[in-house]
């Protein structure tokens, strides 16, 4: 893969039914590029929990995907109010998530801690009332 | 089993016509937290649980599972069943609750793979 393909999406808030959409149109353009299947898989789930993450706690926000060589780069950046404290919402079993998002099977304090667990790199910048920019990368 | 065995096992309404009936689904994880489904499931075709929204079926999506089996009678939308047929993931819906339909289809062969 010598060519570089970059895409950008919007990220609707409260639009339950559209989050995700961004992820599954990554997934499937991994797919077309034939990228080894438990890549596109482990790409998905960390683009997937990050984009709920904006949905839920960033009034929705912006997916930019970079594919070059032997690797995806996926910034998720929303202007919402940004995380308090960083640690803490890295650790499995912490959220901030309201009871309605915990009825959507979400909430429970895994998202974070399943991005990291599926990027290759993760970096968070967050600053508190400005939002949230969430770079994952994987490697094919 | 396909599709239309593991139905008939589990007494189960199809919502779906758009998915794969060919294909020998031989695992399964049973879960309400979806982050759960994708911090630990790994090569599993079929998906058990008791949420109904449409953030199951992008779960299920993301996992690339075949089919979701809604339990204790719990039936999908309209905007998921046309959400399902795009992604060709087959709907099922069943009376049983979730042990009673995972037991079933575990006497039947079917297992979990990753946990």
């Amino acid at each position: 893969m010598g060519q570089v393909i970059i895409r950008d999406f919007d990220i609707p808030a409260d639009d339950f039914l559209a989050a995700g959409e961004a992820s599954s149109a990554v997934r499937k353009l991994l797919s077309q590029l034939g990228v080894a299947p438990d890549r596109i898989k482990r790409t998905a789930i960390a683009m997937y929990e990050a984009e709920i993450n904006a949905v839920i706690h960033g009034h929705g926000g912006k997916a930019h995907v970079e594919i070059r060589g032997d690797k995806i780069t996926i910034v998720i950046s929303d202007k919402g109010p940004g995380i308090e404290d960083l640690e803490l919402a890295m650790q499995e079993g912490y959220s901030t998530a309201p009871d309605s998002i915990r009825e959507m099977g979400f909430g429970a304090g895994m998202g974070l801690p399943n991005i990291k667990k599926h990027a290759d790199e993760l970096v968070i910048n967050t600053e508190k009332g400005k939002g949230t920019a969430v770079t994952i990368t994987v490697y094919f | 089993m396909k599709i239309s065995e593991i139905a008939a096992l589990l007494n189960a309404e199809v919502y779906t016509e758009n998915h794969d009936d060919v294909t020998d689904i031989r695992s399964a994880c049973s879960a309400d937290l979806m982050s759960d489904v994708m911090a630990f499931a790994k090569e599993n075709a079929l998906l058990l649980t008791g949420l109904v929204n449409p953030q199951v079926i992008r779960t299920a999506e993301m996992m690339e599972m075949k089919a979701i089996i809604f339990v204790r009678g719990k039936k999908p939308q309209q905007a998921m069943i046309e959400l399902a047929e795009e992604k060709k993931i087959a709907l099922l819906s069943t009376e049983f609750p979730l042990f009673e339909a995972s037991g079933r289809l575990y006497q039947n062969g079917i297992r979990g793979h990753g946990f």
